[in-house]
């Protein structure tokens, strides 16, 4: 039995009461019971709280029949929250042994208004555990579909990584990224699933593996954008466990200098170069020409070293985070 | 810098009324338990938990705990950690704890806990770092901790944690000041803060401050009142909370008042609700503003109280 169509139907004519159904004329609905005087009162509109009536009592009576399910199809139409009404469906979806497929559809039509909602979610997931394998396309579609509507959607991404491990389909997800961060390449969730995916596909061969190709396109990114957060932090979690390797790569103290050049959007580029200085780097005549040639007025260049300048002019145009520049000086390694 | 308009702020939760059409109050009646501890901790913070009659509250409260052990949203509604936390926070803002059957609540908890030492909401399996945090901090405020596999637990967060320093919900989910406010409390609860890289975390959190002086909960988002709590509470337990601009975010939270009508919304202008009242007013706490008691950010309770579970004979 569809547990999609008559609803859709329903909504579109008028909204016949339950009390003048002439199949729930068996039924006694149960009203809310709040205690004499509720904590969080709320008023409801009469069509919701009587929906609510009688699934308590099908739920009370443990009632496993097709208008129970199509009640709960109501329910979750006037509140999506509501966790209980969700897990009666599942006990239905399961003594009625409903056709699944019809389910996914019934949760994309319900998510369409209310995607920001952990039920569906969780819902979508154990619908599309039972179905297995044979699911992963539908609910790489289902996401991505969810996706280019809010791009940064976390129960979404959430999702989306469950499908991966579970049912797979890792081998055009580099590729999503890649097309989304076309789209912003400061969508730091695209940036996550990016690493996600490097770190964790069977077709990629690891971290290590994609480190050389994965530079070059962040590097790329930093170029476009250098006031991205996301990418600067990308291109250090690419030497995760292997700090000495971020050192003594050129291409990471060279955006470094190049950005810094620019004179234009350099915060990260001079708390990057900061880091690399603090793991041992050590930067030549270049460095410090680029950091006087942005004439950061009231800033005393009389500095010796380099790191402290550095933490200087951050203390300056970064004000709001003054007091951790302001530790950063203060742990600087000490200078022979 | 504007004032904590606090009795419209009372007026407002204690009131909460409700337009007949409106979908918003409709959509919260699963999660009246969250409802009132957001709203009840609040009162308190602000020193009005007294204009709620005890007795109501805490019979209410018993109505929604099933024979598992744990509390559903709401009366009729299934049981879910969610709840249970709630339901015993706010037994504990009323010194109620005594008519909570310790070893219940805590079999229903150590129900949930899975093989690789993470938790589920309920029966139907979710797993987040949130349910973690909840069931530590629900555990440990009941000085049941020990029943739970504790480093597993703590093994399953620190496997959530990313190479920004932060934690998602799952392996590899994206770091969240919500999922990081959840890892971080359960380590600081099982005395697990050493694991936690404070200095890579305390910049990613401080980083969340934006030019407004509100904090968002990721890169490149909007900054939400929510996540004064989220992010300050983390930046607290790990003593790197000096490296935002506390005027700045106080400015902020301010600004994000109902002057006339009462309340605090996620940002300036923005309708107001419960939720983000109480955010509101526990950032300010955490803040030290004064008028307000100050809140335990691990357990997300007024220090007495805190005090009076661990301290009381």
């Amino acid at each position: 039995m569809a547990s999609g169509s008559s609803e859709v139907e329903e909504e579109e004519q008028e909204r016949m009461m339950l009390r003048d159904r002439p199949e729930w004329a068996d039924v006694t609905p149960v009203p809310q019971d709040d205690g004499p005087c509720p904590v969080v009162p709320i008023n409801y509109t009469e069509e919701f709280a009587e929906v609510m009536d009688y699934f308590r009592a099908v739920y009370l009576a443990d009632e496993r029949s097709p208008r129970a399910l199509s009640l709960t199809a109501e329910a979750i139409h006037f509140n999506a929250g509501n966790y209980t009404v969700w897990h009666f469906r599942r006990l239905l979806l399961e003594s009625l042994k409903v056709d699944l497929h019809d389910e996914l559809e019934f949760i994309e039509r319900i998510a369409a208004k209310n995607s920001k909602n952990y039920q569906i979610w969780h819902h979508r997931r154990r619908v599309a555990e039972k179905l297995g394998p044979d699911a992963r396309n539908a609910e790489l579609q289902f996401t991505k579909k969810v996706l280019s509507v809010d791009a940064k959607h976390y129960h979404a991404w959430s999702h989306r990584q469950w499908v991966l491990q579970a049912l797979g389909g890792w081998e055009d997800e580099l590729d999503y990224c890649s097309q989304l961060l076309e789209q912003d390449i400061f969508n730091n969730s695209a940036w996550n699933q990016r690493y996600f995916v490097i770190t964790r596909s069977p077709f990629l061969g690891g971290l290590k593996a994609m480190r050389e190709s994965e530079v070059l396109y962040t590097i790329k990114a930093i170029e476009a954008y250098p006031e991205n957060e996301s990418s600067w932090k990308y291109l250090r979690g690419l030497y995760k466990g292997e700090t000495t390797s971020w050192v003594n790569e050129p291409q990471v103290s060279s955006i470094c200098l190049k950005i810094l050049s620019s004179k234009s959007n350099y915060l990260f580029a001079l708390s990057t170069l900061l880091d690399l200085i603090c793991h041992g780097y050590q930067p030549n005549q270049d460095f410090r020409d680029a950091i006087e040639a942005l004439k950061i007025p009231d800033l005393d260049t009389q500095d010796l070293d380099i790191a402290s300048m550095i933490c200087s002019i951050l203390e300056k145009i970064d004000p709001i985070r003054v007091n951790y520049w302001i530790w950063r000086k203060s742990r600087l390694p000490q200078v022979a | 810098m504007g004032e904590l308009v606090t009795d419209k702020h009372v007026k407002y939760i204690l009131s909460v009324e409700k337009r007949k059409d409106d979908f918003e109050s409709v959509v919260m009646e699963h999660l009246r338990m969250n409802g009132a501890y957001w709203g009840l901790t609040a009162l308190d913070l602000m020193g009005k938990l007294d204009v709620v009659d005890v007795n109501e509250v805490v019979s209410w409260v018993m109505s929604c705990q099933h024979d598992s052990g744990g509390f559903g949203g709401n009366v009729g509604h299934d049981p879910h950690i969610l709840y249970t936390l709630s339901a015993v926070q706010v037994l504990a803002l009323f010194d109620k704890m005594d008519l909570i059957d310790a070893d219940k609540v805590t079999n229903y908890i150590v129900g949930l806990q899975n093989e690789d030492g993470s938790f589920s909401g309920d029966m139907w399996g979710e797993v987040d770092t949130r349910f973690s945090y909840i069931a530590i901090c629900c555990l440990s405020i009941i000085h049941r901790l020990d029943k739970i596999n504790v480093e597993k637990a703590v093994k399953y967060i620190i496997s959530c944690k990313n190479m920004d320093g932060g934690f998602g919900c799952t392996p590899g989910g994206e770091s969240h000041a919500g999922q990081i406010f959840c890892c971080v409390g359960a380590l600081a609860l099982t005395g697990s803060l050493d694991l936690v890289n404070k200095d890579l975390l305390g910049w990613w959190l401080c980083e969340r401050q934006v030019k407004s002086g509100g904090l968002n909960g990721r890169p490149e988002k909007l900054p939400d009142v929510c996540y004064s709590w989220w992010v300050l509470s983390s930046l607290i337990m790990i003593d790197r909370v000096h490296w935002i601009s506390r005027e700045k975010l106080i400015k902020f939270i301010l600004d994000c008042q109902d002057k006339e009508k009462g309340g605090i919304s996620d940002r300036p202008d923005d309708a107001v609700d419960v939720f983000h009242t109480y955010f509101g007013v526990a950032g300010l706490s955490l803040l030290e503003y004064p008028g307000l008691k100050p809140i335990d950010p691990a357990y997300a309770l007024p220090v007495d109280v805190v005090n009076r579970i661990f301290f009381k004979k």
